[in-house]
This record gives C-alpha cells, sequence and structure tokens, in this order.
C-alpha cells in the first residue's frame, strides 16, 4: 500500500475548455430538445392557425370602401427566430399579428368569440352559467408577443401597440418562458381608466385555450394573469394596467352582485358564460349579452351622433343573389334587394347596408322574428366588420316593446321555479 | 515445461523467448483454466521457487479476478464464482499459507489476491471463515506473519464495502489494526502495515468513531504515530489523519488543538513528505467547510447534516503564518515541471482554499505579507508575495478586495513586464487572470478595467504572450477571463477595438515553435475560443474571416504524410484544437440570423475537411469533429441531408464506439442534433441509427452514463419522424419500460448513484414524451394506448419515491401532459384512475421552479382538455 497521491491543481482552472465546450454543446442540446418539444405540445394545442378554406381571397379587393383602414404596427421587429426553424402553423398567431389591412381585419375577426344577445332565458342558468358585468369599451384581441402586445378592436384594426408586462409583452429579459411564447387575451378596453379588462383568455404562453371549457379558461385567467404582473399599475415596460373582472355563478346572489355590485367601470350590461362551452369562434348562444337601462347606457343602438334613432335599424350583408343577411352562421335572411337598385346604386355583394325597421313592418311567427319591409338608409360605416346578428335584430327589437327585465332573470333561478322540463341540449363542440 | 520456467521466461529480456512463454500462458489459460490458477496458487506458495516467478504467477492470479473495465471485471467474477468449490478452496489454503512466507514479495502478492477473492465472494456470503482466520494469524508472534495480515486486512477493507462485514468483525479488525500501530509493538513493520492497513479501514468505523471511549483511542494511537521515529509511519498515520479529517469531520472538535500542534510541527520541521501530508491535512478541512458552508448557502439558519464547526476560522491567525512560509519555499523550475509538487505548491493551494472558507478574514492577515515581500530583491519573497496576492482573489468579498486591486494593478503589470524573474512573471500573470476570472464581470458593481486602462491591460498581456512558454500559457489564461468578464456586455464591448489584434497574436502564438511546451497552444485555441464566444455583432466580420483562417490550418494537417507515431499524436492534437475552434464559431456565427446566412458559404467546405479528419481515425479527433457537426447541423438545418451520405458511416462507428464512451455519447448527441435539423429527412437513416442505439443500450460494455441520452435520442427521433416510430415501438418500449422499472426505485443512499438513476429517469421520460408528441394527431395514437398504463405506473412510483430532482421532475409532469394530449379522451379516465397524478401535478404547480410550474400548466391545460373531451 503505497502512500497516497495528494497533488492538487496549480495555477490551473478546475475545468478544461474541452469540458467546457462538451457542456456547452450538451446545454445546446438539451435547451433545444426542450424548445422542441414545447413547440410540438403548442403546435398540437394550437387552434390559432389561418385554415386555408377560411381564407378569403386576398385579391382582387372587391368592395372600394374596404381599403386598409388601419397602419401596419410601427417598427415591426424581426423574427428572433429562424422562420423556417418553427413549423408556420406555431407562428400564425405571431404573423397573424402582422397581417395588414384587410387581412388582419378579417382573420382577427373571426377570432372572437361574439355573444348571441339574449332573447330568452337559458334553462338551468343558476347551474351552467357564469355571469359578469361587461366593462363599458372598445371590445379587443390583445397578442403579446415578441417583446412588443398589441391591441386590435373587432374588425382587426389595431387600437395600441405598447410594451406590457404580458408574457413576452415588452422587450425586457423574460426568464420565465421562451421567447417566442405569445398569449392572446380577450380584452374589453376601458377608456375612462385606460385599463384592458381582461374577459377572457385564448391562449397563454402560446398554450391554447380554445378548446377549454370556460370554468377552466376563468380559472386559468384569474391565476395567471396576476403572476405576470400585467395587473400592475402602468410603468416604463407596461403602458395599460391589465384587470380580471369579477365573475359570480350565476345563482340568485350572483346574479345579484353582478348586476348591482360596485366595480371600477362603467358597466355595460351583463355577459352570461356558459360553464361547459369551449372558446368558439363566432356567434355563439353559449355567451350571451343582456342589457337594460339600469345596467347599460347602450341598452338601445345609438347612431353615429349618440342619438338614438326612431326606427330601430339593422345592418345587413349583400349577399350575390340580393339576399339580405344576418352575421350568423348559416345566415338569416331578413330581405332581398332588387336587382336594378342594386346596379343603379352600385352596392356589391359583401357589402354592409344600413337599414330602417318600422314597427309594423316585423312580425313575430312561431317564436321568429320576421321583417317584412326594410328601408334602405346607407352603407354602414366601413370600420364595421359584420352585418348584426339575428339575435341582436331581435334583442333590440324586444328592447323597444317588451325589453327581457332584470326581473324575470332573477325569477328564472329562483329555486322553487326550477324548470326541470326543459332538457338542455348544450352543444360542447369538444 | 514446467510454469516455474514459463513465468520466468515470460520476464526474459529476450523478447522471443518472452513472447513464446507469454503464448503458453495465454494456451494454458485457456485450455483449463482451473487447472490454470491453481498452479499459479500452487507456485505462488512454494518458498522452493524463486521469488520472480511466484511474485508473476501471484500477478496473473491478480489479473485473473479483477479488471478495469466493468463489463471485463463482471466476467471476471462470473468466472472464479462458477469454478469448483474445491479448487477454489486449495487456491485459497495456498494463499493463506503463502502469508506465513519468509518471502515478503509473496506475501505482499498473497495478500493482495486474497483482498480481490474476498472482494467477489463475501457480498456472495461465501469464505466466512476468511476474517477469522486471519484474525487468528494477528495473534502470532512471528512479526512478518503479522504484518502480511495487516497488509492484507488493509486491502481487504479497500476491497470490500463495509455494508458486507457485520460489525463485531468490524470491531476485531480495528482491535488488531490499532493494536498493531501501538507503540507496544515491537515490530517497525508491524506497526507501518497496521497504520496503512487503518488508512483503509476507516471507512469501517462509522461506530467505532461515535463512541468516545474507542474514537478516544483510535485518536490517539494515530496522533502518536506521527510522531513515530520512522517517517514512512509518520507519513501513514498523517495519511490516516487527512481521510479522518473528510469521514469525521463532525467528530473532530476535541482533538483539533492536539492536531494543530502536531501539523504545525511537522509542517515546519519535519521531511518533505510528511510536511505535505500535514498541510493536506488542513486543505481536507477547508474543502469539508467550504462544502458545509456551500450546503447553507449563506443562510446560517438553514439544516446541514453536518454543522460547520469553523475550524479554519479559529486555527486563521497561527494557520496564515504558516502556510505563508511554506510560499517561500520554492523549488527552481517548478513552474517548468508538470509533475512538481512542493512546499510552496502545497503551501499556496491551502491557503487559496483557506480564503474561499473565510473570505474577508483572511486579507489582513495576508497583506502585511504582501506588502512586506512584493518588493524584495530576492525572487523568491516577490513570487510569494504574487501568489500570496493570487491565492486571496476568490473567497474574501469584491468590497474587500477591489479598494486592494485598483493599487496592485498596475504594479502587477508593470511586474509582468520587467521583473527579471520567470517564475514571478508566470505567478504575476496567473494573479491577474485571477483577478479578472473573480473580481471582473458584468456582475461587479465597481468596475476594476476602465476605458483607461483597457488598452493596456491588453498591451501588456499580448505582449507577455511573446515570453517564456510558461508565462505566455498564464498571459493566454488571463485573456480568457478577460473576455469571459466581457460575455453579456452587449452590442459595444470594451475588446472590440482591439478584437483584430487580439486574435493576431492568438494566432501567432499558436504558431510558435515551442508552442507545444507548457501547454500554450492549447491555451492559445482556448483563449481563441472564449473571445469568440465573447464576442459581439460589431466583430461578428473578424470572427468571420477567421472561418477561412482556421479551415486552411485544418487542411494543412491534413495534407502531412508518412507521420511517425510521435507526430502522428501532435497531429491528432492539434486537429482536436481546430475542430474545437471550429466549433464555437459554427455555434456563434450559428445563433444569429445575420451571420448564419454569410457562414454557410463555408458549410460544404467545412463539412469536407470534417469528414477528412474523421478518416484518420483518432479517438480525441473524433470527438471534436462529432461535437463541432452537431453545431454545423444545427446551423445548417434541413440542408444537412446532403451531407448525410457521407457522414452517415462515422455516425455509425461513433455510436459503435464503446470503448470511448465519451465519443458515443457526443454522437448520441450529434443524433440528436440531426433530428432536429432534418426533422422526418433523417427517416431514410433511422433504421440503422435505431440498430445501433439499441444495441448500445444492451451492451454490457458500454459505460452507464451513455444509456440517458440513448433514450432521450429515442425521443428525439420520435418526435422528427413522428408515426414513422410505429416500427420501432415493439424494440424501444420493452427498453424503457423495464429500464423505468430498474430506475424507479433508486434504493441507494448513494448521492453518485441517486443522480445516475435521475438521469437515467429523465432520458426515459424524455423518450416518452418525444413518442407521444411525435404520434400526435396520427391515426395510430392508438398503438401507444397499450403503453399508457406503464407510463403512469412509472409516474406514479416516481412521485412515491420522493427522490426526483428538478429536472426529473419537469420532464415527468410534462409526460402527464403528453399523454393527456396525445391519446385525448382515451387519457382521461386512466389518470383518473392513476395513484398521484393529481397530487404529483398539485405539487408542481406550487412548485418555486418556474420550469416546473411551466410543465405542470401545461399538463394540467391538456389534462383539462382530455376530460372535457
Amino acid at each position: 500500500m503505497a502512500p497516497h497521491d495528494l497533488r492538487r491543481p496549480f495555477k490551473r482552472p478546475a475545468i478544461s475548455d474541452q469540458q467546457r465546450r462538451r457542456e456547452l454543446a450538451l446545454l445546446r442540446q438539451a435547451q433545444q430538445r426542450s424548445d422542441s418539444h414545447n413547440r410540438a405540445r403548442r403546435l398540437a394545442s394550437s387552434l390559432l392557425s389561418l385554415p386555408a378554406a377560411d381564407q378569403p381571397p386576398s385579391s382582387p379587393e372587391p368592395i372600394l370602401e374596404d381599403q386598409p383602414i388601419q397602419i401596419e404596427p410601427a417598427s415591426p421587429e424581426p423574427e428572433p427566430e429562424a422562420p423556417e426553424a418553427a413549423p408556420t402553423r406555431d407562428l400564425n398567431a405571431v404573423q397573424a399579428s402582422k397581417l395588414k389591412g384587410l387581412e388582419a381585419r378579417r382573420w382577427f375577426a373571426r377570432q372572437l368569440m361574439l355573444p348571441e344577445w339574449m332573447i330568452d332565458v337559458p334553462p338551468h342558468l343558476d347551474r351552467d352559467w357564469y355571469v359578469f358585468a361587461r366593462p363599458a369599451g372598445k371590445r379587443c384581441f390583445v397578442v403579446s408577443s415578441n417583446g412588443t402586445t398589441v391591441s386590435r378592436l373587432r374588425n382587426g384594426s389595431v387600437l395600441h401597440q405598447f410594451p406590457s408586462l404580458l408574457p413576452n409583452g415588452s422587450r425586457r429579459k423574460d426568464l420565465s418562458g421562451p421567447a417566442h411564447s405569445y398569449c392572446i387575451l380577450d380584452c374589453i378596453f376601458h377608456e375612462p381608466d385606460q385599463t384592458y379588462y381582461v374577459i377572457d383568455m385564448v391562449c397563454w404562453r402560446g398554450y391554447s385555450l380554445y378548446d377549454c371549457t370556460a370554468e377552466f379558461r376563468f380559472f386559468w385567467l384569474n391565476s395567471k394573469l396576476a403572476e405576470t404582473g400585467a395587473c400592475n399599475p402602468p410603468a416604463v415596460h407596461h403602458k395599460y394596467r391589465f384587470s380580471v373582472i369579477p365573475i359570480y355563478d350565476c345563482d340568485h346572489t350572483g346574479l345579484q352582485a353582478a348586476y348591482t355590485g360596485t366595480v371600477p367601470y362603467v358597466k355595460d350590461g351583463l355577459l352570461f358564460y356558459n360553464k361547459h362551452a369551449h372558446y368558439q369562434t363566432g356567434n355563439t348562444p353559449l355567451a350571451l349579452v343582456w342589457k337594460d337601462v339600469f345596467s347599460s347606457q347602450y341598452f338601445l343602438d345609438t347612431d353615429s351622433t349618440g342619438q338614438v334613432p326612431a326606427q330601430q335599424q339593422v345592418v345587413l350583408e349583400l349577399q350575390d343573389d340580393g339576399k339580405l343577411t344576418t352575421s350568423d352562421d348559416p345566415p338569416v335572411v331578413f330581405g332581398c334587394m332588387d336587382g336594378e337598385f342594386l346596379h343603379k346604386s352600385n352596392l356589391r355583394s359583401g357589402n354592409l347596408l344600413r337599414f330602417a325597421v318600422r314597427d309594423e313592418s316585423v312580425r313575430l311567427h312561431d317564436g321568429k322574428l320576421e321583417i317584412l319591409d326594410l328601408q334602405f338608409v346607407a352603407k354602414s360605416n366601413r370600420s364595421r366588420a359584420f352585418a348584426d346578428s339575428y339575435s341582436k335584430v331581435f334583442f333590440q327589437y324586444a328592447a323597444r316593446h317588451s325589453p327581457l327585465r332584470i326581473e324575470d332573470l332573477i325569477a328564472s333561478i329562483q329555486p322553487n321555479l326550477g324548470d326541470n322540463s326543459k332538457t338542455t341540449d348544450v352543444d360542447m363542440d369538444g | 515445461m514446467e510454469v516455474t520456467q514459463i513465468l520466468l521466461n515470460a520476464q526474459s529480456v529476450d523478447g522471443s523467448i518472452r513472447k513464446h512463454a507469454e503464448e503458453s500462458l495465454k494456451q494454458f489459460q485457456e485450455q483449463n483454466i482451473p487447472a490454470f490458477l491453481l498452479s499459479l496458487s500452487s507456485e505462488l506458495a512454494n518458498n522452493e521457487k524463486p521469488v520472480d516467478s511466484r511474485k508473476l504467477a501471484g500477478l496473473i492470479l491478480k489479473n485473473a479476478l479483477d479488471a478495469k473495465e466493468q463489463h471485463r471485471k463482471n466476467e471476471l467474477v462470473q468466472r472464479w464464482l462458477s469454478l469448483d468449490i474445491g479448487v477454489k478452496a486449495q487456491i485459497k489454503a495456498y494463499l493463506l499459507q503463502t502469508l506465513s512466507s519468509p518471502v515478503p514479495d509473496a506475501r505482499s502478492t498473497a495478500s493482495q489476491v486474497i483482498a480481490k477473492i474476498a472482494g467477489i465472494e463475501l457480498p456472495q456470503k461465501q469464505w466466512p471463515e476468511l476474517i477469522g482466520s486471519l484474525l487468528s494469524n494477528v495473534h502470532q508472534l512471528q512479526p512478518h506473519v503479522k504484518q502480511a495480515t495487516l497488509e492484507t486486512l488493509g486491502y481487504l477493507c479497500e476491497e470490500v464495502s463495509p455494508q458486507v462485514v457485520d460489525q463485531d468483525q468490524v470491531n476485531k479488525i480495528l482491535t488488531a489494526v490499532v493494536q498493531g500501530m501501538n507503540a507496544s509493538e515491537g515490530s517497525t513493520d508491524v506497526r507501518l502495515a497496521a497504520t496503512r492497513a487503518l488508512y483503509n479501514a476507516l471507512g469501517f468505523a462509522q461506530a467505532n468513531f461515535s463512541n468516545d471511549m474507542e474514537r478516544d483511542y483510535i485518536m490517539r494511537v494515530v496522533c502518536e504515530a506521527t510522531l513515530s521515529p520512522v517517517v514512512k509511519i509518520r507519513q501513514a498515520a498523517f495519511e490516516c489523519l487527512v481521510a479522518i479529517s473528510s469521514t469525521y469531520y463532525e467528530k473532530l472538535a476535541s482533538y483539533m488543538q492536539d492536531i494543530f500542534n502536531i501539523t504545525a510541527k511537522a509542517v515546519r520541521e519535519d521531511e518533505e513528505p510528511v510536511a505535505l501530508q500535514a498541510i493536506e491535512f488542513w486543505s481536507s478541512i477547508c474543502d469539508e467547510e467550504i462544502d458545509i458552508l456551500d450546503d447553507y448557502g449563506g443562510d446560517f439558519t438553514a439544516d446541514s447534516d453536518v454543522p460547520c464547526f469553523y475550524f479554519i476560522k479559529q486555527a486563521l491567525p497561527a494557520l496564515v503564518p504558516m502556510l505563508l512560509e511554506m510560499l517561500l519555499k520554492q523549488e527552481e523550475d517548478q513552474d517548468q515541471d508538470e509533475g512538481a509538487w512542493n512546499l510552496a505548491m502545497a503551501g499556496g493551494t491551502c491557503l487559496g482554499l483557506v480564503a474561499r472558507t473565510v473570505g474577508d478574514d483572511v486579507v489582513p492577515l495576508v497583506m502585511p505579507f504582501i506588502e512586506e515581500n512584493l518588493i524584495k530583491p530576492d525572487w523568491r519573497q516577490r513570487e510569494a508575495a504574487t501568489y500570496a496576492f493570487g491565492s486571496i482573489l476568490e473567497g474574501p468579498s469584491p468590497d474587500k478586495l477591489i479598494p486592494i486591486v485598483n493599487v496592485a494593478l498596475n504594479f502587477m503589470l508593470s511586474a509582468l513586464m520587467k521583473d527579471p524573474n520567470n517564475h514571478v512573471k508566470d505567478t504575476t500573470a496567473w494573479t491577474l487572470g485571477r483577478i479578472f476570472e473573480f473580481l471582473h464581470g458584468s456582475t461587479m458593481e465597481t468596475r476594476i478595467i476602465t476605458k483607461e486602462n483597457c488598452q493596456q491591460i491588453l498591451t501588456v498581456l499580448l505582449q507577455s504572450m511573446k515570453d517564456d512558454p510558461n508565462v505566455a500559457e498564464k498571459a493566454c489564461g488571463a485573456l480568457y477571463f478577460l473576455a469571459q468578464g466581457y460575455e453579456d456586455v452587449g452590442l459595444a464591448s470594451p475588446l472590440s477595438p482591439y478584437f483584430q489584434e487580439i486574435i493576431q497574436a492568438l494566432l501567432t502564438v499558436t504558431h510558435r515553435e515551442d508552442a507545444g511546451e507548457s501547454r500554450l497552444r492549447t491555451a492559445a485555441y482556448e483563449t481563441l475560443n472564449e473571445v469568440v464566444r465573447c464576442s459581439t455583432d460589431e466583430t461578428a466580420p473578424i470572427v468571420m474571416q477567421l472561418v477561412p483562417v482556421i479551415m486552411m490550418e485544418l487542411h494543412q494537417t491534413l495534407e502531412a504524410q508518412k507521420l511517425s507515431s510521435d507526430e502522428r499524436e501532435k497531429q491528432n492534437e492539434l486537429q482536436g484544437l481546430l475542430c474545437g475552434c471550429l466549433q464555437v464559431i459554427i455555434q456563434k456565427l450559428g445563433a444569429s440570423e445575420t451571420t448564419k446566412y454569410a457562414f454557410l458559404q463555408y458549410a460544404d467546405q467545412i463539412m469536407d475537411l470534417f469528414l477528412r479528419v474523421f478518416a484518420c481515425r483518432n479517438a480525441t479527433v473524433h470527438e471534436e469533429a462529432m461535437l463541432a457537426i452537431g453545431a454545423l447541423a444545427y446551423a445548417t438545418g434541413a440542408n444537412f441531408v446532403k451531407y448525410m451520405q457521407g457522414f452517415y458511416p462515422y455516425l455509425e462507428m461513433g455510436l459503435q464506439n464503446f470503448e470511448e464512451y465519451q465519443v458515443c455519447a457526443i454522437t448520441v448527441g450529434v443524433v440528436g442534433d440531426l433530428c432536429r435539423a432534418l426533422e422526418d429527412k433523417v427517416l431514410p437513416f433511422c433504421d440503422g441509427i435505431m440498430t445501433q442505439l439499441l444495441k448500445d443500450l444492451s451492451s454490457n460494455q458500454l459505460h452507464r452514463s451513455v444509456k440517458p441520452p440513448i433514450f432521450s435520442c429515442f425521443g428525439d427521433i420520435a418526435l422528427a419522424i413522428g408515426e414513422n416510430f410505429e416500427k420501432y415501438l415493439i424494440y424501444a418500449m420493452p427498453m424503457l419500460q423495464s429500464a423505468a422499472e430498474l430506475s424507479a426505485h433508486a434504493a441507494s443512499a448513494d448521492d453518485e448513484m441517486l443522480e445516475y438513476t435521475n438521469q437515467l429517469r429523465n432520458g426515459i421520460l424524455e423518450a416518452y414524451s418525444g413518442i407521444l408528441q411525435g404520434f400526435k394527431n396520427s391515426p395510430k395514437t392508438q398503438l401507444l394506448l397499450p403503453y399508457a398504463p406503464h407510463v403512469l405506473q412509472f409516474l406514479d412510483t416516481l412521485y412515491s419515491e420522493k427522490d426526483m430532482d428538478d429536472t426529473v421532475m419537469k420532464t415527468a409532469i410534462g409526460v402527464l401532459g403528453d399523454l393527456a394530449d396525445t391519446l385525448g379522451s382515451h387519457a382521461g379516465p386512466l389518470i383518473n384512475r392513476s395513484v398521484s397524478s393529481k397530487d404529483f401535478l398539485e405539487e408542481c404547480l406550487s412548485s418555486d421552479d418556474h420550469l416546473i410550474k411551466e410543465s405542470a400548466d401545461w399538463a394540467k391545460l391538456a389534462i383539462s382538455r382530455a376530460i372535457a373531451g
């Protein structure tokens, strides 16, 4: 047993550069493996793609007024990663945020879930639904990616481009996630306090929440948003405050709280969300909007000057065959335009047209609303993306005659009045 | 021919006789292994035979029982165990008999062989009488038998793990050993053998060290042995103290005063081998306290398994002066001598450890020595002062050091230029490197390098690179850390204006005639690599210009013809350095879109060079070129497919390289790079790759550390080729399952084993993750369903074992999400049925580790979707 060698490294760095190279290579590989796992996970779950079939023809643009209406984000930053390194589907949300003009408008317009107007009370309101007071303001889609945050209105036009504390929402070193992750929030921008009230969460750190239930999305929204600091007051890297809003089970107490409770924002009616429904883009009966005079200053539609017109007005889309339809899928036909008039007035299919409706020309038949006579007013404001929905026309009509009152809603959820005879056919769209 | 003669012939100076004898031995061994071993042991035991044949017989016997390589070792163990019991008994009897031989070499050889057999048999509960019969020998009067027996016990303790020997026998062994060390033992040989045996037996003495009386006794005997008149005994006794300091640190408090006195005396007065051990004792205490304080993590209330006794802090006022004295005992030319180790080096190293242990407190004790000696005419004093300064730069706070460094920096720069002594310059350059390593960088609040002195520092370092090789090498090292400090400086690096000049100077160093000395060439390339790694966008064009230069250098190494083996080794080494440099450049330029495309113009030529380097076939080059190719594949992306035909044979070779497992491991990593670069274009090569990987996994020759990355690689492949992985499922899944079962329970308190187990788990989980994600959205998803219960069971077990590290936890919870994501509604009921998925997910969701949390978020989402269906 010889003495043991006790020499220690002398004037030498403890680690060799070769070892360092090995370790750096391993680190790079581990990082890239983790990136590709993340990408696979996200890819798989993202519905936020541009389905080719749905894509509107990008040229030629048939509608003259429909010129691009918004400006390209001021400084389009170069992509931080190689475009070919990431599958294109994955980039679509990010790419879409850079689409221009009509394409962006159409694309974003199609991404929002649009509540129908409540024309009758859905069954099991207390069991299957949430209720919350809708903030008054502009509904918009907020996308944070690549170090910036962009908000877009329902029609796709950019409202703000700004830095925020949302993941990847500003050019800070964000250690909390990969550089290419993005978030998409469904918000209402409330002018008076310059706050984005988040009413739904669509994508979070690149994970799609489209096919999650509202119950889960709201849970996620409430647990994740605050973690980022996005609810903090504005700061250098955070231009606008984000805020969650109180969401209630639509039982007696919840409904009262949403209806009469004090909130920091101006209310614009109530929103009802079915707990089990996924985030479905376009009009859906699984999210409902309801208003009355107490809860909203916009109970009856106003015109561009803010006045309530004497006659109800509707906006309908002109089809190839001259039919005038709502924005529903499938569309509801409310009338037809005369070919000669069309020819003279230079109107074309796809145009959104405003009509006045005389009370006496409306008929309720088997619970369905029919309009016998539409009076053409003008082409609609160019910033509109959609015709009115059937439920909106109905709600506005009812509002003028026999509105659905808060008492009706409350009555429907009185336990003793619970009506179990009707079965709910909730369409899960799963 | 009889065995004796063959054994003697095998040691003949005549090559042909030797070769013939070796052949005969080999033949004998192959024909009849029992007879062969029996005749060797009989030869060893026979006192009539010449010592040389006996020694060789013992040596061959020993080598027939053990090998370095694990798989070979296992084979030999199995072979021994399967021998006829009578033969084994006879061999053992011969060996025990040899312990009484009057021939010391025969005894010593026999004791090693006995220990090897014990190492095989005791864990199998065989040879139970061995220890008893050895212990009975100890009571024999003949000193040489006693000595051989103690030596055997020492070797035995080295070979056998403590768990195998019951406490009663441990007590008896320790009693015998400690009695053998006692001053009352008359024979010096016996005392030396006993002291050396104790060194190995210390690992068995846990229980005894917990008993105050027994520990006191052992410590007293060891301390007495440090005062023995025999140097070798003193040295062995200090070795025991060093071993005790690391094994029983927490039991030392009451002995420290005595030990300090003993070591201080030995350091100052004893012969060098003893003094070195005495210094090592303090270095070892520093190691322990650094580890403990590291565990505390600056939080002194935190629980640590072992409390810190602050021995170094208490000994500081006496310890530091002693170590400073040692610094003055330099040898001439120690900086040129690779193998040198002397009092000055040991003292300086210990001082550095002391500084790391106590931090600020060391500074006032060392500063007067530095100030006094730094400008003395004797080079030893200047060198010692500089070394002392360099030693205390790691540990104390920057607040404490920076004011001193600001004063000293100019002096150091001027000494590096002007000091007439090579050692002083060597240590000065080293000290500058330490200054840059520990006190320069973006995390420092106060900058020691400013716009004003940056140029001066660079001028001195570049000039110093023309000095003697040992000094130039240290100057390169200093530049390495200077560059590293600007790693994340952003766009405008202060080095940018000098970038071209620095690169040129480093290239010039690599071409120096004497660059082979003091590893100067290696240091120059390493520094070049670091300079490239830390370069910024503004200097990217200069890095780009470096590409053809390094390519040309590599090309030149390939031109050389008919090299001697020595020249070939040098060529291989240089190719390794150049491939390493290219790897760093590729990774740098490939990481940014702007530089990547410009760089890729060289891709064809570089790949061609790498393939030619492969053709030279050498492990290190192979490895470096392989690493570089991984980086190239990543930069090239899908276009790499055009090189695959030429590269594939080498890839396969790399995967087959069991012996050099590093090469194999790196090649496995490159397969991952290829999968990510080529995606589904890697498919045509997958049959071959999977075959090799499966072979690797089934091989017991392959180093275990390569297995986890191979599993991860399955995941990479599956992710790249998607449902095409189908045909490999029947091979890969059973392997993953059995590895999962093995790795589910670490079943060992051994940290190293647990770490490996966790690496294995992570590899398996990454494989599951990749496979699940790869099959996503495929109509063949249902093929994975049968495997899902096992995956969930694996996750359950991992959760219940509670010994996952963070990486495993993150990957594991991700797999749960992947399972839900890919199997959709099928996964819901399975997950609901699993024992702990829910708890596991909850735990991960509330983890502090954001990566775990992120994975858990994902899993929660995926599960909620799967359940919502």
